[in-house]
């Protein structure tokens, strides 16, 4: 219970005024990046780095917390009212919650929305103050080999096993290794295609990759669109508050979904995509009306968005324990962190003990601040969404470019933003995922260098890998999940010949 | 195995497929040209080998699948991608030659309105300037950040 003595201290730092200001403002800001169309928790993280640059690390740490929650409870809004979910985990919070909108029931659906999310956050986070000491413990013992052997899990579920397209999946994850490689090699200072411009030295920086592919990208593509389909925010007609039934209906997905998202999420298996389809799924099977799912089920709404929030939460173990980041929300949190010069991983918990714990409180305490925020002014959020698109995705590319010229005032780094806005909407176009881009940027360089560890410590042997039993088995599980969807297919379409 | 259809050969996934090779070669290139050897087990040069053989390994398969993925994105309007395209190059353009930050902001956002089908060109310039100027004063006076100064921003 040594962790509950950590987090008391913790609630400590984060009741600060100073630092509940903080919290507040990360709320607000969040939710209301959050809400606009198009912008999933990635880029709401992304685009509110900079207002961080200049504070100090405990207290931006914290608006950080509150700007990632935010941003989660935003973007289902934006799902429901407005069918356009800003990343793929909002996917199916969208099927169900936008059918109960365009039915009237738009108030009980993000209600139930944002009571799930705070149920599964608090349940989530709670799951982390206990998980993430014991993992700590464990890691802390970790060799480079084990560590080369997890991000070759995260590689590989992050990218091949749960896209729609392993190719698609795995090209983008080539395209974020190869941009891992720009820049200045760690152990040895050999330059790796920098082609001798400057500003390459430094390698790609992953806010300007993640802002560039997902904000420029996204205004792109939109502008190639809205001609074609024009979605309008559906008004909230009725009363906002959930009836007795919408209750019954809700609790039991509510917690299944929590059950579901946070190990997925805590795991290195990427992303919150996986726990809301499963989600969605397992509540289909149980709902007392099945028939109701494509029409409007709360339960769909609960469940998947519970799932989602939990998952999220589960992916900071992983973060703040081992500095592993398994989404693309998680890569550029990871950057926020290396702004301070703060490594997340074991160490972190030894070294700033009052940091991470802090943290973790002010979580818990974005999580009320949000249902709060939430339920009663959830009116106010849904005005954001009737601001015209023109001025919208105007702001957003104004804002977009702003960030990434205040952290780096260079020409090169705004061309670089551009091409990676274009490398975006290329990929938005053909159906290439994003995120593995952006993970293989920071883990590649990473799994890289723990690899060359590895090897020097074994004087260049390279059964290293396989003589310890947890690198072993880490990567037997990658080398399974990568060969799996290509052999199952391959079943497949072998017993399609047959018929 | 379905017989692709007649239209044969999916060309954006043939361009994809062979710009995967270029980069690949590109990867190659850079990577036996690097002078630093490793005393032990790998160099710095081995990581590029793999991202190459890796990208080459998924031009392949694009090859292939250039014979079968034949979904058409839909209708483009490539006119709007054309005005976000020029606002961003206006952004760019006022940087290079010192027009400063708010100027190029206010193109951009001038241009991505338009492209989105606006065409009340004062009231968004009107607009943008603002937003332009109030997001400079923030960071720049506020938050200290600085953003790039031009002959609008030393007014202030």
């Amino acid at each position: 219970m040594e962790s509950l003595a950590f987090l008391m201290q913790g609630f400590g730092t984060a009741l600060d005024p100073m630092n509940l200001a903080f919290a507040a403002i990360g709320v607000l800001l969040g939710t209301a990046v959050g809400v606009l169309p198009g912008i999933g928790p990635a880029l709401t993280v992304a685009l509110l780095l900079p207002i961080t640059f200049k504070l100090d690390p405990g207290g931006s740490l914290i608006m950080f917390a509150g700007i990632y929650y935010g941003g989660m409870y935003g973007g289902s809004t934006t799902a429901i009212l407005l069918n356009t979910p800003g990343e793929s985990a909002s996917v199916v919070t969208a099927l169900e919650g936008n059918q109960m909108a365009r039915r009237g029931r738009g108030g009980p659906a993000l209600a139930t929305a944002a009571i799930g999310s705070f149920v599964a956050t608090l349940i989530a986070t709670m799951g982390l103050a206990f998980f993430a000491p014991l993992l700590v413990k464990v890691a802390i013992q970790f060799g480079p080999w084990d560590y080369f052997g997890l991000m070759l899990i995260a590689f590989v579920t992050v990218s091949a096993t749960f896209g729609s397209s392993p190719l698609r999946g795995l090209t983008s994850l080539a395209i974020g290794l190869w941009l891992g490689l720009i820049g200045i090699d760690q152990l040895t200072g050999q330059a790796r295609l920098a082609f001798g411009v400057p500003n390459l030295l430094d390698g790609v920086e992953v806010t300007t990759l993640a802002v560039g592919l997902f904000a420029i990208g996204e205004a792109l593509h939109v502008a190639s669109r809205h001609l074609f389909n024009d979605e309008k925010p559906i008004a909230i007609k009725g009363s906002i508050w959930m009836s007795r039934q919408d209750w019954r209906r809700s609790w039991k997905p509510w917690l299944r979904g929590t059950a579901i998202g946070f190990p997925i999420g805590a795991l290195p298996a990427g992303g919150a995509e996986i726990p809301t389809f499963l989600s969605y799924t397992t509540e289909r099977k149980l709902a007392e009306k099945p028939e109701e799912f494509g029409q409007g089920a709360i339960e769909g709404v609960a469940g998947p968005e519970a799932a989602n929030n939990a998952s999220a939460a589960g992916t900071l173990v992983p973060l703040l324990t081992l500095g592993l980041p398994t989404s693309a929300t998680a890569a550029v949190m990871l950057a926020g962190f290396q702004q301070y010069n703060l490594q997340p991983g074991p160490l972190l918990f030894v070294q700033h003990p009052d940091l991470v714990w802090g943290l973790v409180a002010s979580l818990f305490i974005a999580n009320v601040m949000l249902l709060v925020l939430n339920l009663p002014l959830v009116g106010l959020w849904v005005r954001l969404l009737k601001i015209p698109l023109p001025w919208l995705y105007a702001g957003i590319l104004v804002f977009a470019c702003m960030g990434t010229i205040a952290a780096n005032p260079s020409v090169v780094e705004l061309m670089m933003l551009v091409a990676f806005g274009v490398l975006g909407f290329i990929m938005r176009r053909y159906d290439y995922p994003i995120a593995p881009v952006v993970v293989g940027l920071i883990l590649g360089p990473m799994a890289d260098s723990a690899l060359r560890r590895s090897l020097q410590m074994s004087l260049g042997d390279p059964m290293v890998l396989l003589q310890h039993p947890g690198s072993a088995t880490m990567i037997g599980i990658a080398v399974f999940a990568l060969l799996a969807p290509f052999v199952f297919k391959g079943l497949a379409r072998f017993r399609q010949d047959e018929d | 195995m379905t017989t692709p259809t007649a239209r044969g050969l999916h060309r954006p996934t043939l361009v994809i497929a062979v710009a995967l090779f270029a980069l690949a070669f590109i990867t190659w290139r850079d990577a036996s040209a690097m002078q630093i050897r490793a005393t032990y087990g790998m160099g710095a040069d081995a990581a590029s080998y793999f991202v190459a053989l890796f990208l080459a390994l998924m031009g392949a398969g694009h090859l292939v699948a250039a014979f079968r993925w034949g979904d058409d994105p839909g209708p483009t309007d490539w006119k709007a991608v054309g005005w976000v395209a020029l606002g961003l190059g206006s952004l760019i353009a006022a940087l290079w030659f010192g027009a400063g930050f708010i100027i190029g902001s206010t193109l951009l956002f001038v241009f991505t309105a338009r492209a989105f089908g606006r065409r009340a060109w004062l009231a968004d310039l009107a607009l943008g300037l603002i937003l332009a100027t109030g997001i400079f004063l923030l960071f720049n006076k506020l938050l200290t950040l600085s953003l790039p100064m031009g002959p609008v921003e030393r007014l202030f």
